[in-house]
């Protein structure tokens, strides 16, 4: 996946009105019939061969990642969902972090500011495992990858899913005047 | 959960094709038909294995803002800070956890300076302090799990 920083400064306006009312059209979900960008299309009020066209482009630009499934994991197995936070030198972390990202089982990994004296981490992993047996050996793993440059580490799991409706981009700014 | 369905799952996780009949395309692909796999895919939305179905839109890209921050509530206050929150348009993502800072959410905006405006809206709904977690360097990020 292409996540690479794009400087923005060069990139200009990304969206227009029309890119725009095509995402709210659709942010909350494909319609499930069997010409899904004529359904938008109709909704959005273009012909839906600019659709298509506006969202490859968008595709192509990533603006849009994926038009995708967003799995729960929770309900398909994975039931210990740790976020686990380390504090590691700071000297080291650049190389460190990338290493520890390349691990199999860690979906996000991103160095993140300290907040002393309440957190003193700044690199968190996630890591997901069927059951806490499982993210307990994960972290192992981290731990051994990390060795001295780590003075400390934690597990925070998540309890509750209190919210997943994803990225979404508010009505009101369709109508803002240019 | 058949075979078929986890499929499904594995397939559209990398996304939908853009053409006049994508489900059909896909169908094809899984070796089944478009009204199968279309019923397939509103069940696994109906029964929340999956979450959505949709554009994962990228907010850096966008020129939009992105961060992770948290709060300690106080236990016996939770469920109203987690309706606060949970109103906030903003709050693309919201998880209770195992710690001291108990609540921990993603907040997404379509301008980066307003970011802050969700921290202070969210700091005088509630009269918690939010700390922002910032992403200062991204290492890895997959967001596809095999089933």
């Amino acid at each position: 996946m292409n996540s690479a920083v794009i400087d923005m400064s060069t990139y200009g306006p990304v969206l227009d009105d029309v890119d725009r009312r095509i995402l709210l059209a659709t942010q909350a979900g494909l319609p499930l019939v069997s010409r899904p960008y004529h359904a938008v299309a109709e909704m959005v009020g273009i012909p839906s061969a600019e659709l298509m066209l506006r969202l490859r482009r968008l595709l192509a630009d990533g603006v849009i990642r994926r038009l995708a499934a967003v799995p729960n994991h929770y309900k398909l197995g994975y039931r210990a969902n740790g976020m686990t936070v380390w504090d590691v030198d700071d000297e080291q972390i650049s190389r460190l972090g990338q290493q520890v990202g390349q691990l199999p089982f860690v979906s996000h990994c991103y160095r993140r500011p300290r907040h002393l004296p309440i957190w003193r981490f700044n690199l968190f992993a996630m890591v997901h495992g069927h059951d806490r047996d499982d993210v307990q050996e994960q972290i192992q793993t981290i731990q051994r990858c990390l060795g001295e440059a780590c003075r400390d580490h934690d597990v925070l799991y998540s309890t509750r899913i209190l919210k997943k409706t994803g990225l979404r981009m508010q009505p009101q700014a369709n109508q803002k005047e240019s | 959960m058949d075979s078929l369905d986890r499929a499904i799952i594995n397939r559209l996780q990398d996304g939908l094709p853009v053409c006049e009949y994508p489900y059909l395309a896909v169908a094809r692909e899984l070796d089944t038909d478009e009204v199968t796999l279309l019923d397939r895919l509103e069940h696994l939305l109906d029964s929340g294995m999956l979450s959505r179905f949709g554009p994962m839109i990228h907010a850096e890209v966008m020129g939009g803002g992105l961060t992770l921050a948290a709060l300690e509530v106080p236990e016996e206050r939770f469920e109203l800070v987690n309706d606060i929150v949970n109103a906030m348009p903003e709050v693309a993502h919201n998880y209770q956890r195992n710690h001291r800072l108990n609540m921990w959410f993603v907040i997404a905006t379509e301008r980066p300076e307003q970011v802050q405006d969700v921290i202070n809206r969210i700091e005088s709904e509630t009269g918690l302090v939010v700390y922002n977690f910032p992403k200062e360097d991204e290492f890895y990020l997959n967001l596809r799990f095999s089933v």
